[in-house]
């Protein structure tokens, strides 16, 4: 008997619903359906498309599309992932797995480039680009010549290093066994020694930088009582940034900060602010107000906006208030992708938010 | 002592608290307790009618209690990760707004009319389910827990976050209603090449994993419910695939898809992600299933004892991916003398247990561990006896035994010991 038919017999003892013939429900699929959504691509090369594309398109898509967070040769930008390097890193302490130092099969570059990105934006990308994007990839990997071009005949002839390290789970042979049985519950050890600490390292989060600014701001103007028991003990007042922020903040309209606080939420995906900000895909925007523009080091800005700082322009609240109202059409070529705060007044609360950064070292 | 707001401000609440109250019945009280001799006005006034909370929410004392992530963690939060608040919560169901989110391409907002389920590959008919034909299908109710894979992971090379919600809080344990995955692969009728599934969501990443037919045809679910109500958007909504016991990133949420295969796709959650690099360089593929852990909740960095020396609580959960947890170890002194602890609550198979360990505390230093042993014998293993078999460049499946360092005044500290 099958092990259908045994499931279905079993099941009729118990009086489960399950009926042999099935219920009936849905609908066929129809071919155009399918063709619409099955985009998967197998290390055999089932579900490639049709198309071709070599490595010299890929780096122009790549450094367009992929380089603001990936870095213009797959080396990473922030903690976005390397795609590139990091050959014979494996066993070392810290291993770098890129597509070509770990990856096993090209195919799920193919993929993973079709299927999720670019990021926000996924699936958007035709066939022909997506083989340039993986060219330039095996490029950037050493893995073919600056000449290629990749396409869906040659695609499963490609073979990436590190295929033959990958073996199916052993746990079951490798550890299961030794790590069963009888335990020790009485004297099991002469002596106990603490050999490593979380304290040490320190990096438990708590929140943010800014919040705690805020709220030692406030705790300096409008004094409160220290225990309510009702706020979150987390975010309670830490008292050295209480000093600080009354000698640094005196300017500072604190409910307008708590405002804008709020709004920039829509800006953090891009931009960071405070202790340990780093430049993601937008600047870090530390003392921002007075800061030239496109000259912060370590940013790749667009041209225009590095031709209007080198012209002079300096980022004063009212610069960035025009700036932030509507982005593309005050600087044109402009790399934020930002449609513009509807009100003046949001971005002036924006502003004063970010000007509670008021340092570059934060 | 460290600059860290957050611990100084629950320490400071613990030791006020701990004063307070600090020898149990053995004390006088002082003066009359104002909670007793002072009308409070909750005694008195008229609170909120029926209308006023048509869906109600944690009292605002409890507004503590919530995911937190960790930013330096991942790029961007729209990919990224948050974790349950363990350290707060008893009995075995995680409540449906503190499940830990994992999302790839961040919460993607499902219209449940303009949802469907193909069903196609090696199947004998495609097939396209509405939210409402898979509501058709005969429904089971099964609690199981959902694990990451990489939970703890960033506890290899030593203790790092100091909190169970940080190191243990990507797992939370709910009670699915679904149908079997089985009834909708019968539907469409399973080729005998069939060998393979791959769900697939219908997010911006389009989350996608190969899933061994046996696996798929045993104990897989296509859920709808949560805890009794719709799944949460940030849990997949309108429907998920369950993979009871298997590594939560299998769980596709927001499933659009089933496609049945010959082979796996070795896409990017099971290649680049999602494998397990050993010390020689090689790595392991295909780890599905969650080995059997614990952790004691409380007391815990995040949870000092604040009530002084006395009859002391320690709880915790465990879990196997390979079953239930019929037994949990407690120690007190970093695993000289260990005692079994009190199970409590329903025991399911791959499902969260919750455990109990009363003792009378006499205010010196402890070191707690608990040590999980699931129905097939297996018992989990300290975290030096993990490296030995897998080094330390792993990211998931650390399922190793937990230290926490209590101090004379009850604060609590992740830290490792010999």
């Amino acid at each position: 008997m099958s092990k259908f038919l045994k499931a279905c017999a079993g099941a009729l003892l118990v009086a489960s619903p399950a009926l042999a013939d099935g219920y009936g429900l849905g609908r066929p699929a129809l071919t155009e359906e399918i063709a619409a959504w099955d985009i998967d691509v197998r290390p055999d090369g089932m579900g490639l498309p049709e198309g071709s594309g070599d490595v010299f398109t890929g780096e122009e898509i790549f450094s367009e599309k992929c380089a603001i967070c990936h870095g213009d040769f797959g080396e990473a930008v922030g903690r976005w992932p390397q795609l590139a390097g990091g050959f014979d890193t494996l066993t070392d302490q810290r291993p770098v797995k890129t597509i070509g130092s770990y990856w096993p099969y090209l195919s799920t570059v193919y993929d993973y480039v079709h299927r999720a990105m670019p990021f926000g934006d996924a699936q958007s990308l035709p066939a022909d680009d997506v083989y340039a994007i993986t060219a330039y990839l095996l490029y950037l990997n050493d893995i073919v010549d600056d000449e290629f071009e990749l396409s869906h005949e040659n695609f499963a002839g490609i073979r990436l290093p590190n295929e033959d390290n990958f073996f199916l789970d052993d746990r079951a042979e490798v550890e299961l066994t030794a790590l069963s049985g009888e335990v020790c519950m009485e004297n099991c050890k002469d002596s106990v020694e603490i050999t490593m600490r979380a304290a040490v390292l320190d990096v438990t989060p708590e929140e943010t930088k800014a919040r705690q600014l805020k709220d030692a701001v406030e705790a300096v103007r409008n004094p409160k009582p220290k225990i309510d028991a009702t706020a979150d003990m987390a975010e309670a007042p830490a008292e050295e940034p209480a000093e600080e922020a009354t000698m640094q903040m005196a300017s500072i309209d604190t409910e307008l900060a708590a405002a804008g606080e709020k709004l920039f939420r829509q800006c953090k995906s891009c931009h960071q602010v405070g202790a340990g900000a780093k430049n993601r895909s937008g600047p870090v925007l530390n003392a921002i107000v007075g800061r030239t523009a496109g000259a912060l080091e370590g940013f790749r800005y667009s041209r225009p906006m590095q031709a209007a700082g080198e012209k002079g322009l300096v980022w004063t609240e009212d610069e960035l208030a025009a700036f932030m109202a509507n982005p593309k059409t005050y600087m044109k070529g402009t790399k934020m992708s930002f449609r513009g705060f509807k009100s003046d007044a949001d971005a002036k609360a924006v502003i004063e938010y970010l000007k509670t950064f008021d340092s570059a070292e934060m | 002592m460290t600059s860290n707001p957050t611990r100084r401000g629950v320490l400071g609440a613990g030791l006020a608290a701990g004063a307070a109250a600090l020898t149990g019945r053995g004390a006088k009280a002082q003066a009359a307790d104002p909670a007793i001799t002072n009308l409070q006005p909750w005694n008195q006034a008229l609170g909120d009618g029926v209308d006023a909370r048509p869906y109600g929410s944690p009292s605002p004392h409890e507004a503590h209690v919530k995911r937190r992530n960790v930013e330096w963690l991942t790029a961007d939060p729209v990919s990224s990760v948050n974790f349950t608040p363990l350290h707060e919560l008893d009995g075995v169901i995680t409540p449906n707004g503190l499940c830990f989110e994992r999302h790839h391409a961040g919460i993607a907002e499902v219209d449940p009319a303009r949802h469907r389920l193909m069903i196609n590959g090696l199947v004998d008919t495609p097939l396209v389910f509405t939210m409402q034909d898979i509501m058709r299908f005969p429904r089971e109710n099964r609690m199981y827990f959902l694990e990451c894979a990489a939970n703890s992971g960033m506890e290899w090379r030593g203790s790092q976050l100091n909190g169970c919600q940080f190191t243990h809080g990507m797992i939370h344990n709910v009670l699915y209603t679904g149908v079997p995955l089985r009834y909708l692969l019968e539907e469409a009728g399973v080729k005998t090449n069939g060998k393979w599934v791959m769900p697939e969501g219908a997010d911006a990443s389009a989350m996608t994993r190969s899933i061994p037919i046996e696996k798929a045809m045993d104990d897989c679910l296509v859920a709808f419910k949560m805890n009794g109500e719709a799944l949460r958007p940030e849990q997949g909504y309108p429907v998920r695939l369950v993979v009871p016991g298997w590594e939560g990133n299998m769980w596709v949420k927001w499933l659009r898809r089933l496609e049945v295969g010959d082979q796996p796709w070795h896409h990017r959650e099971e290649t680049s992600k999602y494998t397990d690099l050993l010390e020689d360089g090689s790595a392991r593929r295909f780890t599905w299933v969650m080995d059997a852990k614990s952790v004691i909740t409380n007391p815990s960095p995040q949870a000092p004892i604040t009530h002084g020396r006395g009859h002391t609580v320690i709880t915790g959960v465990a879990w196997s991916g390979r079953g239930s947890i019929p037994r949990v170890d407690v120690t007190i002194d970093g695993g000289k003398t260990w005692h079994q602890a009190r199970m409590s609550g329903p025991s399911a198979e791959k499902s969260l247990h919750r455990f109990y360990y009363e003792f009378d505390w006499d205010g010196g230093p402890l070191l707690l561990q608990s040590r999980a042993h699931d129905s097939t014998g297996y018992v989990q293993p300290t975290k030096d006896q993990l490296r030995a078999f897998r080094g330390e460049n792993s990211i998931y499946h650390n399922n190793g035994i937990q230290t926490w360092y209590v101090n004379e005044q009850g604060v609590a500290e992740n830290v490792e010991v010999s």
